[in-house]
């Protein structure tokens, strides 16, 4: 088991002929992701990396049988790209692209909610079960199979929490990147939520930072929802108030959203926190006993 | 993007909300011709600058004559105006809003942000004017009301009544408020706003509604598609380094301290600034420079961290997901030698041909340290830059 895809998950791509779809859909395919297709308007009927390009996600969706769509089209039309994957019956979106206006977000997300559709992203590395499906830019090569749930706003930290759980022996059973905006399609509940229910997972990391208050929420959660350890990492204590450090929603905002209120959340739920992001690992294998 | 306020009543002006007559000059010349031209015997002048609290700071001032008008538009054009949302310089003062004076019977707050939590538009609105909102949600939340706006079906006006109803407005403000409400919620869809702030929000004596102030953020990820205002732009309020970097797709923050930090990704950089001060340390500055580093990029950010002259070591922390260390490794020998870093620099590779990377860097004649690990790296580069 995992969550959200594994092995039998057919996979299609919008923005498949551009530069970035190209790139990573080939590394995707070469880690063994059953990818079946791409969307490209206007270019339908042609093969590309061996696969067949559609006009529509809702013709690919008809002939491949397609369930999750990647999705690396500019921000300007990354709006529509969601929209057309939920209508044409995807389950999964993993929306790759940085930069969509917050506006667009939320009618989306709306839109998304109301369909039941499952979105992961914007501005994230994607979603990875290891050694079975790909969807993303992250690097294949660092991970294991295994049995540690990671999830994180955060591309890069995400793969140093992933190193640490691969050089330990002990493995991912998934990893969610869901993303560094201030609206995101997926938040740490759910997927939280998922990973408790996974019999794959048996620990957690959770790995946040400034901003917003997806982390408290989180950390309320798990206090009622969550049996599994949890090891909990916030980036920023050092990020000054009002500045957006570099991704849009690791922001603090009038006083609010620091990593201080988020790591005294997380330690009143039971969460085990690591100040150092070198620790993770260590920490885990503390409280787990691996 | 911030706008400054006669900027956004502009834009509320285009979009019909109630706002004072004013015009934003650059001289004691102009201002008094604006004042002219505006009519009256009294104005309100204002010194443009994006930051709150310019009243207690002395920015604004009520004048009633020519001479008045030349003494404080000479007074502050030119200079910083400093208040406790700006830093210790201030913002710099180029313009300043002449406007017409409106006499007050009660101040009130109104506002709208995206809320994360619930991931809609949401109004909020309170009797107390012309207070920091921040100091009311703290001590008296039960004092700020609420509208929470439907992506899908948009605001509706029953909501601003509702709201105008509570604040206790009567006969003619409940429909003006109401007004305020939808075309404040059409400019917040239309111009793909962040944040609305009017505060205050005034009733005048003749019983009506007006906005007498107007701040305005632009979510910076829609100008693509807000040229109008994209123009509207004022770099002189900005960060100057930040500016610079996010030309050459960098991320920069300027903090205090003196260890210089170059990282891949946002979340590995605020990451490693930790670090740096968990081992006793002080961040220089937030760095990204991205997924796609290359010399140009890594050449770009040397020069912007070393223009910081408290700089006194450099941590380069690189986790290779698509980028090979073994090019950024090239990159930064390259930059070293173009840049002429004088400061040592410590370098974390991991991931992607890491190994690779740190026989390039071992195999070329620059003096830099590569690091075993990032714990490693990190207590390296503090010792560096003289200790903890």
């Amino acid at each position: 088991m995992s969550i959200l895809i594994d092995k039998s998950t057919k996979v299609i791509c919008q923005g498949f002929t551009g530069s970035q779809g190209t790139l990573h859909s080939e590394q995707s395919m070469a880690y063994g992701t059953k990818m079946v297709g791409g969307i490209t308007p206007g270019k339908g009927g042609q093969e590309h990396l061996g696969l067949p390009v559609f006009n529509t996600v809702r013709e690919a969706v008809e002939t491949t049988g397609a369930q999750a769509s990647v999705i690396y089209v500019p921000a300007p039309f990354a709006k529509e790209g969601m929209l057309e994957a939920a209508a044409a019956g995807i389950e999964l979106i993993v929306c790759i692209t940085e930069g969509v206006p917050t506006l667009d977000m939320l009618v989306v997300k709306a839109s998304l909610d109301a369909q039941g559709v499952r979105l992961i992203g914007p501005n994230c590395p994607g979603v990875i079960t290891p050694g079975e499906c790909k969807i993303g830019i992250m690097p294949g090569d660092i991970h294991l199979p295994g049995k540690v749930g990671i999830v994180s706003r955060s591309g890069t930290l995400t793969y140093e929490a992933v190193k640490q759980t691969t050089d330990l022996g002990f493995g991912q059973s998934s990893c969610v990147g869901i993303g560094g905006d201030p609206i995101p399609g997926s938040n740490f509940i759910d997927i939280l939520g998922m990973f408790e229910d996974d019999p794959q997972t048996e620990a957690i990391v959770m790995v946040g930072e400034i901003g917003g208050t997806a982390e408290e929420e989180a950390a309320e959660f798990i206090k009622s929802n969550v049996s599994k350890p949890v090891v909990g990492y916030i980036a920023g204590v050092t990020a000054p108030s009002g500045k957006r450090m570099g991704h849009a929603g690791a922001i603090i905002a009038g006083g609010k959203g620091t990593a201080d209120e988020k790591f005294a959340s997380l330690q009143a739920a039971g969460v085990n926190t690591v100040k150092s992001l070198a620790d993770i690992g260590k920490t885990l294998q503390e409280v787990t006993g691996w | 993007m911030n706008l400054h306020e006669y900027q956004a009543k502009q834009l509320f002006a285009e979009y019909g909300l109630p706002v004072s007559q004013g015009i934003a000059v650059d001289t004691a010349d102009e201002a008094v011709a604006a004042a002219k031209e505006i009519g009256g015997d009294k104005w309100v002048i204002k010194a443009q600058v994006h930051a709150g609290g310019r009243g207690k700071a002395g920015g604004v001032k009520l004048v009633s004559s020519e001479d008045e008008i030349r003494e404080f538009t000479n007074r502050l054009v030119g200079t910083n105006l400093v208040t406790f949302q700006t830093d210790e310089k201030g913002q710099p003062v180029s313009k300043i809003y002449v406007e017409t004076c409106t006499d007050i019977e009660r101040e009130l707050y109104l506002g709208a942000v995206i809320d994360r939590s619930t991931q809609r538009v949401t109004f909020m609105a309170s009797t107390e004017g012309g207070v920091e909102i921040e100091k009311v949600a703290e001590e008296t939340p039960e004092k700020i009301l609420r509208a929470t706006i439907d992506p899908m079906t948009g605001a509706s006006p029953y909501q601003g009544r509702d709201i105008a109803f509570e604040l206790g407005l009567k006969g003619k403000q409940v429909n003006q408020f109401a007004s305020v409400f939808m075309k404040l919620a059409r400019l917040f869809d239309e111009c793909d706003i962040a944040l609305i702030e009017i505060n205050p929000l005034v009733v005048t004596t003749d019983g009506d509604i007006h906005c007498l102030d107007a701040k305005l953020s632009i979510d910076s990820n829609a100008l693509y598609r807000q040229k109008q205002i994209g123009e509207m732009r004022d770099h002189s309020q900005e960060d100057e380094r930040e500016n610079h970097a996010s030309e050459f797709n960098l991320n920069y923050v300027a903090l205090e301290g003196n260890i210089g930090c170059m990282v891949n990704g946002a979340g590995l950089a605020m990451g490693t600034m930790d670090l740096v001060k968990l081992h006793g340390g002080q961040p220089a500055n937030f760095l990204d420079v991205g997924g796609g580093a290359n010399k140009e990029a890594v050449s770009e950010a040397f020069k912007i961290i070393l223009s910081d002259e408290g700089v006194k070591a450099v941590l380069i922390n690189i986790f290779g997901g698509i980028v090979r260390c073994d090019i950024i490794a090239e990159g930064i020998i390259g930059a070293v030698k173009d840049v002429g870093v004088s400061v040592p620099v410590v370098v974390r590779f991991e991931g992607n041909n890491a190994a690779l990377g740190v026989k390039t860097l071992a195999k070329s004649d620059v003096d830099i340290i590569a690091a075993t690990s990032l714990t490693d790296a990190v207590e390296q580069v503090v010792k560096a830059a003289g200790g903890a």
